[in-house]
Formats: structure tokens, C-alpha cells, sequence
């Protein structure tokens, strides 16, 4: 009886523990993850934390000591400068592991080894692409350069010394929810994660579906829905610039009319593709135009809004500089910042580096392919990759001397079948060392040594804003850009031809940029870089409206303080609706319109054009132009049966301008045909539904329609911040969408004293067990900016130290 | 008498087992203990229940308390659906007092009187 008893009992107690051991709940073992000495209640910092402490790692040459402010911002003051990243590389990692892990993991393919077969297709698109390959060139750059070099393998060691100080119990929550463990970092892992920035950044294709509309439309409709110049366009460098005669003369194919131009092949190719509102603003002011009478800088990077942030603010001071700003987990340096002489910053170049080549192969095998009369060699990358849970995936990946076959028949990026093969030239592929322009720019202390840092900048292009106490002011649409003919490279193109490669990079000194203009200011909000007089085809996609609107205003502005800069930064005013609304009132068959209709159009026809948070006419715009958009293009787009781009908004307004009669307008699928005027009023009326079961919800107003988040990188929602009240969007200067908008909205007075201001939606520390999470967040919200505290040697006992970490 | 101090013990050397050991080596401990000073059946049951549900509920409140309950709200709206600290700090109490309450009471077969 008795041993009955004790087998029985003996059995459930080990069917207990193998229950709570195993991962039939969650994906990790719930034993494991509640035990208060071991799982996730060890990642639930106390209140009143002491970040303090006092270590010691035989790396170091000289001393470091880092003083913590009250938001937790590091200032690292080390007697040198190999030291300084040393400790930077083990902040990024005491505070942000997981997400630099995640995020270099995401660039290298390499998901599903720890989220299981459900990101294959994500991590084939990145194997393919080359993303591991492109890094690993980077890296032999970097490895040229001893400073660079010195300067990733001190913090490498610095993240690595903190990730062996890790236990079972202090992983972050991240590896215990999901199951696995820190890897050591490398300096292929830094140089991974600038090439995820340019993926993001220089990454954004539409040759696919640019191909297939070329092999559709006629090409006077071609060149109506997608045009290449808008006519909202302010550039960066003003309208009538002269630009000085190109040293590059390009050849533009002899076949190209036939193979290229006029060819009506279509493809199936679905991209996965980055977020196309990855862009930015930013400007900087002459001290003409300021009250101080120095100039003021500023920048928002506008990128997707994630917890923990993509960025982390901190102070970097050796005996040679001292830098403030953002920075990278995952990347030495101050990424966006100024020092004792000067701020920089960034904005997107939107500029077209990445070109698809239809490749032909001698036979199944693809060991040749024809390029230039005669069969070449291929070489193989056999990339294998690791599935959570199963066995692996291997892919065989084809390299060409154009670059490797991303697609083929065994990868289309989507379900649709592919029994082309196309190669992927990008320009993110060759060699270059970017790290080395942010270690420049640290140190810089007038415009040469901007200009001697940013020639580094390759990839990802950027309007790359400058501002000295010295009193200059510019700007240089940076990038080692190819020099192409006239839409070369917006369609796939024969790769079985040299005359169609690259032919040449645009010289450096040719790159558009403005120096000190006599109207006192330089912008740039992802808009062409220069109009058609440059010599150079611009390609790309290149959104007008902020950057109008920037313009206009900082145009008239004079005595202007930091303050109004911050409001400028964050103001709502929604130019591209001033520009479209009257269109639609003026168009609308308003005695066709039901009661409630009435209602809402007289919102819309009040707007005040600012998509403020309470905003309703701002819905109503919003949600109507997107309905316009539909009613238009939809028909048409449709019935190709091809994968297609929407044209733009600009240039739907555009065409509505230019054509009464605009074949568009037209519904296909009606017997009659229809105006603009129709389309208008169906649109209104489509869109008054949606807004109707809004309304009834309580979330007509802009803000709450919208619904803007901050999202946890594992899309954990409990992790994220939701319906943030902030206003914004598409087409304001402050962009703040759905998921996507002011990643760190910067604004530095360059005073002899520098004053500056900042903010990001996020918090400093990644665990979301601590205070300082998400504490930014709210105020980011609300358009509110903190001073940036700028320490000094003398400073160490200012009330502003909280915690005082000191390495030895 | 022997039945708080079999509770106070298991609690004890749960607490110093996992300082060093998987978190089921609360299991070994509270079979152990009533292989030492054995106790009835439902009594060693007790014992290990209460035991681990005062050790790592009380535990996990104390941690969740000085974090003015910032994670307990996260993980229990990720795990339950439900934004409840108290309930995420109930059932770490449960798992730990369901293996223990088990192994102890185990423990008392192999040892123990019937009561």
C-alpha cells in the first residue's frame, strides 16, 4: 500500500515538474520562468536601483568613470579613447543585449534559429540579398584602418566583458521568454548591424513592379502615374543652381530602346521590403537668422518606433573630444550629435542603389551564365540555416560578378512561382567603413574636417546637415551614388550585357550640397536632392511635401530660439492637405450626399489643414484621399493581375491638376464613364462609412484613428506602448505614423556655451522590468524635449550624478 | 511542533537550494525533509505546499512590491491575457507549492506513519 502510495505520488510530483519544465505553455518552462531566484522576477528592478559600481577588466589602459543623470544617460569620461568604447560597447550591452543581438541576428538571416520555421522567408530574403557577405566586405575595410579597427575590437571586448558577467538569473527577460542564450559579440556583428541601417535605408526597391507597369501601361500613361520630377518640388539645392559640368559622360546602351525601354516582360517577384517612410528632416539655420545670433541645428530621424529604441543617448569625453549624442546599440561612436564645436546630422537619401539584373544561366546546374558573348562561371554560397525545432534549411545562392541571384525558381520572396533568375546589384555589397565617418564627426571641429568625415559615408546615402560655432552652416547629399542614364536601373535590366552595369560613380565633389546660402538656412526632408538640371538621373522615390513646408516657413523666420525650432519640429500642419483638401470640396456632388454625409463633409470642409491629435477633418481628409486613391487606380491596377505600386500621392494630385480628363478617372468595370467629380463623391462616400463605425467608437479624431505605437522588436504588445496621443502623420513635418516617425528629435543651439535639447520614444534602459523603460515615451508624445546636459571634468559632484560607475 | 518546522525547513533550503541549483530542486528538498523527520501524510503535504507558496509567493511580492509592479503588469497581460499582478504572484505561488506539496508528500511514503 505504502509503496503504491509512493510510486503514485512519486509520479505526480515528477509529471509536475516535467509539466512545468517543459514548454507546452510558453515557449520556455514555466517553472524555470516564475521561480522568483531564477526566471523573469529577476528582471523586475527595485524602485530605487543603484546603478553604481565598481569594476575592473585587465582591458583597460587608463581609468573610465561614467556618471549617470537622473533619465540615466550615461557620461563616460575616460583618460582614452580606446577605453571610452570599451565602456560604450558595455553600456549598449548592459542596457540594450538583447535588442543589438536581435537586430544583428535579423540582418544575418539567422531568426528561425531561435523563433522556429516561422521566419524562413525573412531570413532566406537576407541570406539571398547577401546581407552576411556585405558585412563580412565591410569588415575587411575596416580591419585596413587601425583606428577602426581599435576601435570595433575595444567594443566588442567591452560588450563581450558584460556578457560573460551574465548568469541564468540576470539574462535579460527577452532570452528567457524566448529560450536561448547571448552569443559573443564580433566586430562582424557591428558591421552587421550598419548593413541592417542600410537595408533599412538604401534597401527600399520597386524595379519589380516598375517593370511590370512599364510592361502594361502605354508610356504616356507610364510617365503620367509615375513621373519622375513633382511639381511640388523644393530640392535641396535650390531650383536654379548651376551645377558644374560632370565629369562622368555616360554611354547609354545601344540596344537599350529594344531591351530595355520598350520591353514588355513582366515578373512575379514579391519583395519584402523596408518601410518606404524611412526618411528624416533636418536643417540648421545661420546665426543671421537666430535670436543668439549662433547657429541652431536640428534633426528627426524618422524611423520604425520600437521599445527598446533603436537609439541610446550618451555623452562620450576623452582628452581629444567630447561628444553628445545618439548612439546605436550595436555601433561605436555618437551616431547623431554635436561636440565642443559642432552638431551633425542625418536624412535619408532616398537615392536608388540597388539594381535587379535578369540573369541567364547555361543550364539547370547554373554554373555558367552568359555575360558579355560567353559563358562565366558561377560561384556558390551554400547558406544554411538553422530552423528552431527542425532541421535545417539550406539555401544554395548563386554570385555572379553583378552580385548573387536573390531570385530564382526556388525563391520568388513570395508564394507566386519565378522561373526567371535575377541578380541583385548593391551598392551596400563593396567595401566601405562608415564607422570611421562617426568617429570623424566626433572628433570634428569645423567644416573641412565634416567634409574630410562624411567622404566615408558609402552607404546608405544621407543628407548629411552641418553646423559649426565658427558659423557655418551646411549640408552634402552624401553617398557613393553610381552615375546612371535616364531611368536606368528603375527597370530590371538584361544582365547579360556589360553596357548595362554601373558604369561610374558620381565624383564626390559633384554630390548636390549647399554651403552657407545667402537665404541663412540648409534643409533637407527626403525630397530630390536637385532638379532635372543635374547631370546625373536621380531615380529613387522622393516625398515632396515636408520639405515644402519646411522650407516656407524657415524662409520667413527670423530671431528664431531653440524653442521655435522645437515647434517647428513637431508641428502638425498638413501642407500636402492644404494643397489636396480644396480639391476635394470643390469636386464634391454635395446634393448627392445622405444627411450624415453633409455632417461630415462640412468637418472637412472646415479643417484648419492640421492633423492635430482632436483633429476630425484631418481623419476625414486622410481617409478620403486614401479612398480617392483606391476609387482611381484600383480598376485598372487590378485587372493587370500583376504585383503593382500605388503612384504616390503627390502624383495623383498632380495628374488631377494637370488632366480633366485623366483616363484614370475612369471605373472600367461601369458601362458609363465616370469624372473626377464621381470619383470624388464615391470616394467621400466610401470613406464616410469607414468613419461612421469610427465615430460610433469614439475614434474619429485623428489621433485615436490613427492609433500611433511604440512596438516591441518581438512584437511582444505587452512590451509596447499603444495609442499614444500625438498628432502628425504623412506629410507633416512631424511624422509621427502608425508604427514609424521621430525616432530622436534633436535640436542644438551652438552657442559658445552649446545648448541642446532632445528626445526619443523610448527610455534608456531595454528591460522592460525597469523604470526606465518606456519613461520618455509619453513626453515624446506630447512634443515636450528634455535639455541635454553637457558634463564637465569639474562636474562630478553636480546634484545632476545619480549613480557613478567607475572602471578600472 | 514537527509539522512547522518540516514547513520552515523546506522553505529554508529551498530558498539556499536554488541560490545554486534548478529551480525543481525545491522537489528534492521537500521529499527530503519528511525522509528526515518524518510527519503524516497530509501534514507533509502541507508543509511543502505552504512552504514554497510562502517562499515564492512571498518572494515574488516582495521583488514585485519594490518594482511598484512595473514587470508583474507587463508578464501577466503577456502570459494571461489579464493586466494582474496579484494573480501572476498567486500562481508562481501555486507552481512552487504544487511540486513541493508532491515531493514532500512522496517523501512521506517512503518514510512516514499513516495518519
Amino acid at each position: 500500500m505504502k509503496i503504491i502510495a509512493f510510486i503514485l505520488f512519486g509520479a505526480i510530483t515528477i509529471f509536475l515538474i516535467l509539466f512545468f519544465n517543459s514548454t507546452m505553455i510558453l515557449p520556455v518552462p514555466l517553472g524555470k520562468l516564475l521561480s522568483p531566484q531564477h526566471g523573469l522576477w529577476q528582471n523586475a528592478e527595485p524602485q530605487d536601483e543603484d546603478y553604481s559600481a565598481q569594476l575592473s577588466f585587465p582591458q583597460l589602459k587608463g581609468k573610465v568613470k561614467v556618471y549617470f543623470d537622473a533619465r540615466l544617460v550615461p557620461h563616460v569620461l575616460a583618460d582614452n579613447e580606446n577605453d571610452a568604447f570599451f565602456v560604450q560597447g558595455y553600456l549598449h550591452a548592459k542596457f540594450r543585449l538583447w535588442q543589438m543581438e536581435f537586430q544583428t541576428r535579423a540582418a544575418a538571416g539567422r531568426l528561425s534559429e531561435v523563433l522556429g520555421p516561422i521566419t524562413i522567408d525573412y531570413d532566406r530574403d537576407k541570406r539571398r540579398l547577401g546581407m552576411v557577405y556585405a558585412a563580412e566586405n565591410s569588415l575587411s575595410e575596416i580591419e585596413k584602418d587601425p583606428e577602426s579597427l581599435a576601435q570595433c575590437d575595444n567594443y566588442t571586448a567591452g560588450v563581450n566583458a558584460y556578457i560573460k558577467s551574465l548568469n541564468e538569473s540576470t539574462l535579460p527577460i527577452e532570452y528567457k521568454l524566448l529560450g536561448y542564450k547571448p552569443e559573443k559579440w564580433t566586430n562582424l556583428k557591428s558591421a552587421l548591424f550598419m548593413k541592417y541601417m542600410a537595408l533599412e535605408l538604401a534597401g527600399y526597391e520597386k524595379d519589380f513592379e516598375m517593370t511590370n507597369a512599364k510592361s502594361v501601361f502605354s508610356s504616356a500613361d507610364f510617365n503620367k502615374i509615375y513621373p519622375i520630377v513633382m511639381d511640388s518640388l523644393d530640392p535641396i539645392v535650390p531650383k536654379d543652381s548651376v551645377f558644374p559640368k560632370p565629369a562622368i559622360h555616360l554611354k547609354i546602351p545601344a540596344s537599350a530602346d529594344s531591351l530595355y525601354y520598350d520591353k514588355k516582360d513582366s515578373t512575379t517577384i514579391v519583395e519584402q521590403k523596408p518601410n518606404p517612410d524611412n526618411g528624416s528632416n533636418n536643417w540648421a539655420v545661420s546665426g543671421k537668422k537666430t535670436k543668439s545670433g549662433s547657429p541652431i541645428l536640428c534633426n528627426d530621424p524618422h524611423l520604425g518606433l520600437n521599445l527598446p529604441s533603436i537609439w541610446y543617448e550618451m555623452q562620450i569625453k576623452t582628452p581629444s573630444y567630447n561628444a553628445y549624442g545618439a548612439t546605436f546599440p550595436g555601433a561605436p561612436s555618437i551616431i547623431i550629435g554635436f561636440n565642443d564645436s559642432c552638431a551633425w546630422g542625418f536624412t535619408n537619401a532616398m537615392r536608388d542603389v540597388r539594381d535587379y539584373y535578369e540573369m541567364k544561366f547555361k543550364d539547370e546546374s547554373r554554373r555558367e551564365y552568359w555575360f558579355d558573348s560567353s559563358w562565366q562561371p558561377t560561384t556558390f554560397r551554400i547558406e544554411d540555416i538553422k530552423v528552431k525545432g527542425q532541421s535545417d534549411f539550406l539555401d544554395t545562392v548563386a554570385y555572379t560578378n553583378l552580385g548573387p541571384v536573390m531570385y530564382d525558381k526556388r525563391f520568388s520572396g513570395g508564394r507566386n512561382t519565378n522561373e526567371k533568375n535575377y541578380a541583385v546589384r548593391w551598392k551596400a555589397h563593396d567595401p566601405s567603413n562608415e564607422l570611421k565617418m562617426f568617429a570623424l564627426l566626433n572628433k570634428a571641429k569645423n567644416y573641412k574636417d565634416y567634409l574630410r568625415a562624411i567622404k566615408y559615408l558609402h552607404t546608405p546615402g544621407q543628407n548629411c546637415v552641418f553646423a559649426s560655432k565658427s558659423g557655418d552652416i551646411a549640408i552634402w547629399d552624401q553617398g557613393r551614388f553610381p552615375a546612371k542614364w535616364y531611368r536606368q536601373g528603375d527597370f530590371v535590366m538584361p544582365g547579360t550585357d556589360s553596357n548595362y552595369l554601373w558604369q561610374a560613380m558620381i565624383p564626390q565633389r559633384e554630390n548636390p550640397h549647399l554651403i552657407n546660402p545667402e537665404r541663412g538656412f540648409v534643409s533637407s526632408a527626403n525630397q530630390l536632392p536637385a532638379d532635372t538640371t543635374y547631370p546625373y538621373y536621380l531615380g529613387g522615390s522622393f516625398p515632396p511635401f515636408r520639405a515644402f513646408e519646411i522650407n516656407k516657413r524657415l524662409a520667413t523666420m527670423n530671431n528664431i530660439t531653440p524653442q521655435d525650432m522645437m515647434k517647428l519640429q513637431t508641428d502638425n500642419y498638413n501642407v500636402f492637405g492644404e494643397m489636396a483638401a480644396p480639391v476635394l470640396i470643390k469636386n464634391m456632388k454635395v446634393d448627392q450626399l445622405s444627411p450624415q454625409e453633409k455632417k461630415y463633409f462640412n468637418i472637412l470642409k472646415n479643417w484648419d489643414y492640421r492633423n492635430d491629435t482632436a483633429s476630425k477633418g484631418a481623419t476625414l481628409f486622410v481617409v478620403t484621399w486614401d479612398s480617392l486613391e483606391t476609387k482611381v487606380w484600383k480598376d485598372e491596377f487590378l485587372k493587370t493581375g500583376l504585383e503593382l505600386l500605388w503612384p504616390s500621392e503627390s502624383t495623383l494630385f498632380d495628374d488631377i491638376q494637370k488632366y480633366p480628363d485623366f483616363r484614370f478617372f475612369d471605373d472600367i468595370n461601369t458601362p458609363q464613364i465616370e469624372t473626377l467629380s464621381d470619383d470624388v463623391t464615391a470616394a467621400f462616400k466610401n470613406a464616410c462609412a469607414v468613419i461612421k463605425n469610427a465615430d460610433e467608437n469614439g475614434k474619429m479624431e485623428w489621433a485615436k484613428y490613427k492609433d500611433t505605437r511604440v512596438e516591441h522588436l518581438a512584437r511582444i504588445d505587452a512590451f509596447s506602448r499603444l495609442h499614444l496621443p500625438i498628432g502628425g502623420g504623412t506629410n507633416t513635418i512631424n511624422a509621427a505614423n502608425e508604427q514609424h516617425g521621430p525616432s530622436w528629435r534633436m535640436v542644438v543651439s551652438l552657442t559658445p556655451e552649446t545648448e541642446a535639447w532632445g528626445i526619443y520614444p523610448g527610455g534608456q534602459s531595454g528591460n522592460p522590468g525597469s523604470r526606465f523603460y518606456d519613461d520618455f515615451v509619453s513626453d515624446w508624445a506630447l512634443g515636450k524635449y528634455y535639455q541635454l546636459w553637457v558634463m564637465g571634468d569639474s562636474d562630478a559632484n553636480d546634484p545632476k550624478v545619480k549613480w557613478v560607475m567607475s572602471f578600472n | 511542533m514537527k509539522f512547522f518546522l518540516n514547513t520552515i525547513l523546506i522553505l529554508l533550503f529551498s530558498f539556499l537550494s536554488c541560490l545554486y541549483f534548478p529551480w525543481w530542486s525545491i522537489a528534492i528538498v521537500a521529499f527530503i525533509i519528511p525522509v528526515i523527520i518524518p510527519q503524516g501524510h497530509l501534514a507533509s503535504f502541507i508543509s511543502g505546499f505552504v512552504g514554497l507558496f510562502l517562499l515564492w509567493g512571498l518572494l515574488s511580492l516582495w521583488i514585485s512590491v519594490s518594482n511598484d509592479h512595473i514587470l508583474a503588469h507587463r508578464v501577466s497581460l503577456l502570459i494571461f491575457k489579464t493586466d494582474s499582478p496579484s494573480l501572476l504572484i498567486f500562481v508562481t505561488g501555486l507552481i512552487g507549492a504544487m511540486v513541493a506539496g508532491f515531493a514532500a508528500l512522496t517523501g512521506s511514503f517512503l518514510r512516514g506513519k499513516s495518519v
